[in-house]
């Protein structure tokens, strides 16, 4: 006798994470990224090739046949650093992204941390309100701000010594905080309560924990936050080029685009420019992505 | 040392509860002592509220005769181990240890020598070095315990801090936390839900059931003369068997108690002591007495069947069947069974020999009876 039960098939309970990470490890799935990512990086490929060709041969044939007639030159990269821009050497517009980069990465993160602390940990009247209100901020679009903002720096009240480079950072910082505190705050807000009531008892003031105990704990979080707003800064044209004033407080991404308009045919120049524009992003990404990752999934899953 | 006072400590939430009504408790210079109850009863609470780390919203806390309402926790002086832990995960051992003391400007070579001290204390000298990630739970305990210790607070507070070992060690540093509360002196108070930890390591044992004080008393008064059936049946193990019984009173000095089909009689002193019982002629009580008082010597006697036998080495533990129902402490007052008939617990000799089904005649030690009101569960006394 044969008895059929109809049995539910057992519910598959693996999260879709593990699945795509259990796809992507097989053969097949490897070599598909594997092919992905190469697809992916071919133009970056041809564009560092090219910067590194002579004049001539850019204009005449195409970057792979560097591969069967290979000739590299360093003169388009001292072609590009000796280039004047508006009067100004390209080397100029580098320490000037330099200038502006470094600040208007660090300055929004530093508050945006008091600010997540105090959300977290500090008991005031409005806090979630205001919280609330700051994290909404990150709807309004950049460009609408642009105008309103200008006004501001306009104004009477606004000093005319801050006008340039320190202009750049506060926009920066300004448009950069709401993430900021958005992610500084699930962070910092997940820390054990326990270990911030411990150093209360102990006799330590909101702001020695601060230092002494939350900011150990989150270096992670603040660098990965640091590197993004650092390459968004870095990249960034249009706030440097509303609100930096003349060109010698530009960046190099405005010398960039004054190149393609004024040396349009001297390609050889083009990719040694960009590619002296992406040096530095590439190498804070590669060095310090293993906080990127671990940055990015800051707060969603258990330690 | 230190002395702590609560007059009326209230804490009621914004939503309107009421966790601590208003709570009246007193600890002495250099006592321990633990307060007890059921999980939600509101002792973590009232711990946290005396460490500053909850508002206080009624009433008054004094430390040494000095209201603290206003304070924060860092102006209180005082010391908290928690459930936890909660050491600092990015400071090594001694760090965590000399924290506390680097933050009021003790003289470094002063806090040197204080954490070794500590560290010798509490054996933590070879894991100084170490973050809080690489210790063992035991050697974790301990630094939270030297984190205490280490500056003199006037009060230690602890909450729940041995729920987080194991079983063995929990005995363990049980012991030591006790030696090492005598030997400093300092005025602590325990927070634990763990009815026997609450025994063995207080001077008084503080009950409280939904943020009011049941009774607080030393462990040996909690378990002999227990004010309410609360307290009776929440202190020791196994439980007080309570059942239900009524009152007839003789024309001489006796009182008889009759439970289900049986009475059981108090004569001389025994009716002495619940004396209290002669007003309640004619109703219903509860009718209350612990595992050790049956079934050894006794004035009186109970027959019941034996339902279930356990050998625990040092005593035989028989569960039986009395035809009366129980009577149960619940967390809004006093529960009657509807089940007529209930299961009592005798702790007997292990060398008897008692088989489940037998009819026994378990003798009753009328000096250790205790008597409730049915209806607020007071303890009837002599008066």
């Amino acid at each position: 006798m044969t008895a059929t039960i109809n049995e539910a098939p057992p519910a598959d309970l693996t999260p879709i994470a593990t699945k795509v990470a259990r796809k992507v490890s097989s053969p097949v799935g490897r070599a598909f990224v594997w092919l992905l990512a190469a697809l992916w990086t071919v133009p970056t490929t041809g564009l560092l090739i090219s910067s590194f060709r002579p004049e001539q041969d850019i204009k005449t044939t195409g970057w792979w046949t560097f591969f069967t007639n290979p000739s590299v030159t360093l003169e388009n990269y001292s072609g590009v650093l000796e280039n004047k821009v508006n009067g100004l050497p390209f080397s100029d517009f580098f320490w000037n992204t330099v200038r502006i980069a470094i600040p208007a990465a660090i300055i929004p993160i530093t508050i945006a941390a008091f600010a997540a602390y105090a959300f977290s940990w500090m008991k005031f009247k409005g806090r979630d309100l205001i919280f609330v209100l700051v994290v909404g901020l990150m709807v309004v679009p950049l460009q609408m701000c642009l105008i309103p903002l200008l006004q501001f720096f306009g104004g009477d009240f606004f000093p005319d010594q801050l006008a340039g480079v320190t202009t750049i950072w506060i926009a920066h910082a300004i448009f950069g905080m709401p993430l900021a505190i958005f992610l500084l705050k699930n962070f910092i807000g997940s820390l054990p309560s326990e270990v911030i009531e411990a150093a209360r008892v102990d006799g330590a003031s909101h702001l020695t924990i601060f230092m002494k105990i939350v900011l150990p704990l989150s270096v992670p979080a603040l660098a990965s936050l640091a590197i993004f707003q650092f390459l968004w800064v870095w990249n960034d044209l249009p706030v440097a080029k509303v609100f930096g004033g003349g060109a010698e407080s530009q960046p190099m991404t405005f010398a960039l685009v004054d190149m393609v308009g004024n040396k349009g045919n001297e390609w050889q120049l083009l990719t040694a420019g960009a590619f002296v524009t992406m040096i530095v992003p590439l190498i804070v990404f590669l060095s310090l992505q293993r906080y990127f990752v671990r940055g990015l999934l800051a707060g969603s899953v258990k330690g | 040392m230190s002395t702590l006072r609560m007059n009326k400590l209230q804490k009621r939430y914004d939503n309107g509860f009421e966790a601590v009504p208003g709570l009246d408790l007193e600890i002495h210079d250099g006592e321990f002592l633990v307060l007890v109850g059921p999980s939600g009863c509101g002792k973590s609470t009232v711990l946290r509220m005396v460490a500053g780390l909850e508002d206080i919203t009624g009433g008054e806390l004094m430390i040494d005769d000095v209201v603290v309402n206003g304070m924060g926790p860092q102006q209180r002086d005082i010391a908290m181990v928690f459930q936890s832990y909660a050491l600092y995960p990015n400071m090594t051992v001694a760090d965590n240890i000399a924290f506390a003391m680097k933050l009021r400007k003790t003289d470094k070579e002063e806090i040197k020598t204080k954490v070794a001290e500590v560290a010798e204390l509490l054996e933590l000298t070879p894991v100084l070095d170490r973050k809080p990630g690489q210790l063992s739970g035991g050697q974790r305990q301990r630094v939270a315990m030297g984190r205490a210790i280490v500056r003199n607070p006037k009060l230690f507070l602890m909450d729940e801090p041995l729920s987080n070992l194991d079983a063995k060690l929990r005995v363990q540093t049980r012991a030591e936390i006790s030696k090492l509360q005598r030997r400093l002196g300092v005025t602590t108070m325990y927070v634990t839900h763990d009815q026997i930890e609450a025994m063995t390591m207080g001077d008084r044992v503080a009950v409280l059931r939904r943020g009011v004080l049941m009774q607080c008393a030393t462990p040996a008064d909690l378990y002999e003369s227990p004010e309410n059936l609360f307290v009776a049946q929440f202190i020791g193990s196994p439980s007080m068997n309570v059942v239900r019984g009524s009152v007839s009173c003789s024309a001489e000095d006796d009182i008889d108690l009759t439970v289900g089909s049986q009475t059981i009689s108090l004569s001389g002193e025994a009716a002495g002591r619940l004396k209290g019982l002669r007003s309640y002629d004619g109703r219903d009580i509860a009718v209350g007495i612990r595992s050790e008082a049956l079934g050894g010597d006794g004035t009186s006697s109970i027959d019941v069947t034996v339902d279930l036998v356990e050998m625990l080495g040092s005593e035989l533990l028989v569960h039986s069947t009395i035809e009366a129902p129980a009577v149960r402490a619940i967390d809004t007052g006093v529960e009657l069974s509807d089940q007529r008939k209930s299961s009592i617990v005798a702790s007997l000799d292990p060398r008897n020999q008692v088989k489940v089904g037998d009819r026994l005649r378990l003798a009753v030690d009328t000096l250790r009876m205790h008597a409730f009101d049915l209806e607020t569960g007071e303890a009837i006394g002599r008066r």
